[in-house]
């Protein structure tokens, strides 16, 4: 085992690591700005915005870990991917900012609607960007000779824009669940409700892509259809039906937390399934981890950094989660 | 129209960063005055510290997240606009820029929400702590993105391998040789600019009647930190002038605007360099002043223009108006501290309107300079991007000019949205004051006793 061998494999577990814990922790707080607009009131936009309001920033942090984590690692992929995906990424930076700028705007102005507007609007947006630019990566990249070598348009599919969708109801779900599990009252019956027709929707998608996938891409069905992968990856579509079924259950018998961990457990699924389906390629179909690789000296230099820093970051963060426990009833929040 | 793509990349970039720069370098001096109140409330018992904390904080809070959101677009800009630099530099920059966000990034968000949302929930030195710490955090940033950027300006540590740049010696990639004068410079500049806001928003308060006590606060810890750092950047910036002379010669010809090194360079105060006909029109100028700062000598030579091809020369107009800006802007400041330590020395400074006057119109003053620093230090180094490495216009990403142009278009309209709005809800929060910001936030719960303790001796400052 060579260091030019291993040090690419464990940055893309890292790496693979910060995206997934981005995509739930900014996935809930995104999806609760898509449920924004139906909410009751104004008092409920408070109530939720409440339950969020002493973790966006942290769960948005993950994203630069994302960006930058690739620039790191991957430098060669980081270069391919950014000018490809141009358009949606940008869309997505200017959502972001509008979204995240509602956060203290709505709370100082006296004009809410305008900053409810550019928070539901900054966070459905940025949702179905993420969800395109994951389909703009999955379905393929055009690279000759080290860089992009399509137009600015390649990613607008079908495809892209299916999984756009996809997320943006998954990050949806998972605010609903997360509203469910930390508030109280009305808002949290009307969760409730929300977050069962979203699962099925969700379902929905998730069926579609692992359809659309094999049948369109042929790396893909050879990956998960072909001797002996069949007998180890059939489990993943059933643990699947089996998490969304703990989730429905849940919902329906009043629990509180089990469906938000549940609707985790299917974007943790769902991820390994896009795992499976393209590993070892970062940039699909030509480019790998390996071939997209940095410097060994940069891999290294910033393994040592991240082996400290990363449980200190996991820990306060976890820290922050516990301090601000509880619910959230209609007119609280975390600092009253 | 013509859309060329790097022209576009570069305007792109400038605006977004020049839009960032401005929320970080009021919020690392001003998470380090936060951090400084709750420490000295904590010492001393006085809840007035505490009172100017929470009004402050507010104000805080929206800047960073004003930082946050335009500096993560920053984070994937590197990419979009400047693929091709990513690639080349990234093995370099990728790993400056993991630290910052690793060692900065992370632990400002968590202890922000401690901060700001924390006061009930923790013990107290938990709560001064995170002050301490969201104020460390940022400097931390600043730490790690000025080496990066350092880097640029001046790379050591590296090799350069099938047209790539490989670490060799971290040590000397981080502490490149503009590093330390960079750094100090920014910090410095960090801490001047937000103690200028406060030093304004005081003096509106005295001007007003409002809010005397705490605003004679304020107002004397912003005269005695900045009679002491304003002087002290107009040293540091000499120290960074000398550095550039001895890493990047062109760009302090572009600053003086001198162009031939055979003879002592003269300080214009003012000039229009023109690039074409290789001089300056217009040019008042003090005989030798160059030379002596930059030298010590009377007849010093520094560099000319001339001693590289015209394709080498930096902007000449952006960086010598740019740097004049600076400087102008750095001796005011400095000669504003200390006539208000002055006037405080002679016990007149909160009676003298003229002064409360003028400085409660200097608030911007500290942001310009910033800004119009950058201008200089990054015009300065084109054509390149990376000094003798990379150009800049081989460092861009393959995206079509009219992308880019409709793009900027939508930063444009974003940017100049939400900036409207941040200038106007902070303008808000000065407005209402200190007693706003204060019910607003229910008193936390060790306040409660000193709260009413300082209401009594609310007067006696």
């Amino acid at each position: 085992m060579t260091a030019e061998w291993l040090l690419p494999l464990i940055w893309a577990g890292i790496i693979g690591s910060a995206v997934v814990l981005y995509v739930i922790l900014d996935g809930f707080d995104l999806g609760i700005g898509m449920l924004f607009p139906f909410a009751k009131d104004n008092a409920e936009r408070d109530q939720m915005m409440a339950s969020i309001a002493p973790f966006w920033d942290g769960n948005e942090t993950w994203l630069v870990m994302g960006g930058v984590g690739l620039l790191v690692a991957f430098p060669l992929a980081y270069a391919i991917v950014m000018p490809a995906l141009y358009l949606p990424v940008i869309v997505m930076l200017l959502a972001l900012v509008f979204r995240g700028v509602a956060f203290e705007f709505r709370e100082i102005g006296a004009n809410k609607a305008l900053w409810n507007t550019a928070f539901a609007g900054g966070s459905t947006l940025a949702g179905l960007s993420q969800g395109v630019i994951l389909g703009g990566m999955i379905q393929g990249i055009a690279v000759k000779e080290g860089a992009y070598a399509g137009g600015t348009f390649d990613w607008a599919t079908p495809f892209a824009l299916l999984c756009g969708f996809g997320v943006a109801f998954g990050y949806a779900l998972l605010g609903a669940t997360w509203l469910t599990m930390k508030t109280k009252g009305p808002l949290a019956e009307r969760a409730r409700t929300q977050a069962t027709w979203l699962l099925l929707v969700v379902l929905g998608f998730m069926a579609a892509v692992s359809l659309w996938t094999p049948l369109e891409f042929p790396r893909i069905r050879q990956r998960w259809f072909s001797l002996p992968n069949l007998f180890y990856l059939w489990p993943v579509p059933l643990l699947t039906a089996l998490t969304a079924f703990a989730a429905w259950r849940s919902l329906s018998k009043g629990g509180d937390t089990v469906p938000f961990v549940a609707t985790i457990g299917l974007f943790l699924l769902g991820f390994l399934g896009l795992v499976i389906s393209s590993f070892p390629y970062l940039v699909p179909p030509f480019l790998t981890i390996w071939q997209t690789a940095a410097a060994p000296s940069s891999q290294r230099f910033m393994l040592a950094g991240t082996l400290v820093l990363l449980p200190l970051i996991l820990g306060y963060t976890a820290y922050v989660y516990w301090l601000f426990r509880g619910k959230i009833g209609p007119g609280e929040n975390y600092h009253g | 129209m013509d859309f060329d793509p790097v022209l576009l990349a570069r305007l792109q970039f400038a605006f977004t960063i020049a839009f960032h720069i401005i929320f970080p370098s009021f919020t690392i001096g001003l998470s380090a005055y936060i951090a400084t109140l709750h420490v000295t409330a904590w010492l001393t018992g006085q809840d007035r510290f505490l009172r100017i904390a929470r009004f402050w904080t507010k104000i805080f809070a929206v800047s960073f997240g004003m930082g946050v959101v335009s500096g993560v677009v920053i984070s994937y800009e590197l990419g979009t606009n400047w693929s091709r630099f990513s690639r080349i530099a990234g093995n370099v920059i990728g790993p400056l820029a993991g630290y910052e966000v690793l060692s900065a990034f992370f632990l400002e968000a968590s202890f922000l929400a401690i901060l700001l949302f924390g006061g009930k929930r923790v013990p107290r030195w938990l709560h001064v702590l995170s002050a301490v710490i969201v104020a460390v955090g940022t400097a931390i940033s600043a730490f790690w993105i000025l080496s990066a950027n350092s880097w640029m300006h001046t790379p050591a540590g590296h090799e350069i391998r099938d047209g790539v740049a490989v670490p060799v010696n971290w040590w000397a990639i981080v502490f490149n040789p503009s590093f330390p004068y960079r750094l100090a410079h920014m910090l410095n500049a960090s801490y001047l600019t937000a103690g200028f806001v406060v030093l304004a928003v005081s003096c509106r308060y005295l001007l007003r009647g409002d809010h005397v006590d705490e605003a004679r606060t304020m107002l004397r810890m912003a005269i005695g930190l900045l009679v002491v750092l304003a002087p002290l950047q107009i040293f540091i910036g000499d120290q960074h002038g000398l550095n550039t002379l001895a890493h990047q010669p062109t760009k302090i010809a572009a600053m003086e605007a001198h162009w031939d090194s055979s003879k002592p360079g003269d300080f214009h105060i003012f000039a229009w360099p023109d690039a074409k006909a290789e001089k300056n029109h217009f040019e008042i100028s003090i005989p030798h002043g160059s030379s002596l700062i930059l030298t010590h000598e009377w007849n010093g030579r520094i560099p000319g223009l001339k001693d590289v091809p015209p394709g080498d020369r930096p902007p000449l107009v952006t960086v010598f108006f740019a740097f004049r800006i600076m400087i102008a802007i750095g001796f005011f400041l400095a000669a504003a501290a200390i006539c208000g330590a002055f006037l405080w020395w002679r016990g007149k400074l909160f009676e003298t309107r003229w002064y409360l006057l003028v400085m409660a119109q200097t608030w911007w003053m500290g942001f310009v300079a910033v800004i119009a620093g950058w201008v200089v230090t990054e015009s300065g180094r084109q054509p390149w991007i990376v000094q003798g490495i990379l150009r800049t216009a081989d460092a861009t990403s393959p995206v079509i000019g009219p992308a880019i142009a409709v793009t900027f278009a939508l930063f444009f309209v974003v940017y100049g949205i939400i900036f409207s709005a941040g200038i106007y809800f902070i303008n808000r929060l000065i407005v209402k004051g200190l007693d706003a910001a204060t019910t607003d936030q229910p008193a936390v719960r060790l306040g409660g006793a000193l709260a009413a303790a300082g209401k009594d001796t609310g007067g006696g400052a």
